[in-house]
């Protein structure tokens, strides 16, 4: 075997991306709710920050949804501004 | 023109429950005597507070929908102002979709307080959900 050179005993995974998709879309989901923070949650990482576009792949016309939504639910403190650990 | 709202507020914990009553009946008589109509009313008790909001870290949420002409919004939020009691407030304007997804959420409350006869939608709404992840 040459020097250097890395065997694997299963082929590894590379270059196997995985489609992304907007969800909204997906399902047809026209209204986000901002009183529904458990499914919010799923748009924050774990800071409470609300996570990128090219994270979610979430279409443009939904991310602004979404984080008008998130927006409102922090308002009425169903969801934080700031935290540590939240999942 | 009347238009479709939708009120959330956040009142004080130290309120008894009459008085909590009594202060979700002053925003509704402020929503009936300008000509609205209430079309769905939900307390969601007493719930923790993401953050502390005037030092208090629960507060009691209660949810008012109602079709209202726009300018007595100003005066609904200005008796949310005023008022010592609420803690947050946020009123919300429905739109054709908004509408569609209040609508639903209601009837599912109902039939929910029913006794769970109709879980049934509930269920593919979190079907749905979860095919999204």
């Amino acid at each position: 075997m040459a020097k250097g050179e890395i065997r694997y005993l299963t082929p590894p995974t590379v270059n196997v991306k995985k489609k992304k998709y907007c969800r909204f879309k997906k399902s047809g989901i026209k209204y986000i709710d901002y009183k529904d923070a458990e499914f919010l949650k799923k748009f924050l990482n774990e800071q409470g920050k609300i996570l990128p576009r090219r994270i979610t792949g979430t279409s443009l016309k939904y991310q602004r949804k979404v984080a008008q939504a998130v927006k409102r639910a922090r308002h009425l403190a169903l969801l934080p501004y700031v935290t540590d650990m939240m999942k | 023109m009347l238009n479709h709202y939708e009120a959330v507020f956040i009142l004080t914990p130290v309120l008894s429950d009459t008085q909590m009553k009594e202060a979700v009946d002053k925003f509704k008589a402020v929503i009936t005597d300008n000509g609205g109509t209430i079309t769905n009313e939900e307390n969601w008790g007493m719930r923790k507070l993401a953050y502390p909001i005037q030092k208090k870290s629960t507060g009691f949420y209660a949810l008012l929908q109602f079709d209202v002409k726009p300018s007595v919004i100003a005066t609904l939020e200005t008796q949310f102002r005023r008022d010592e009691r609420v803690l947050r407030f946020l009123t919300f304007r429905l739109d054709k979709y908004a509408y569609e997804y209040a609508e639903k959420r209601k009837h599912n409350l109902k039939a929910q307080s029913k006794g769970e006869s109709e879980t049934k939608q509930e269920k593919e709404v979190d079907n749905n959900k979860k095919q999204e992840d």
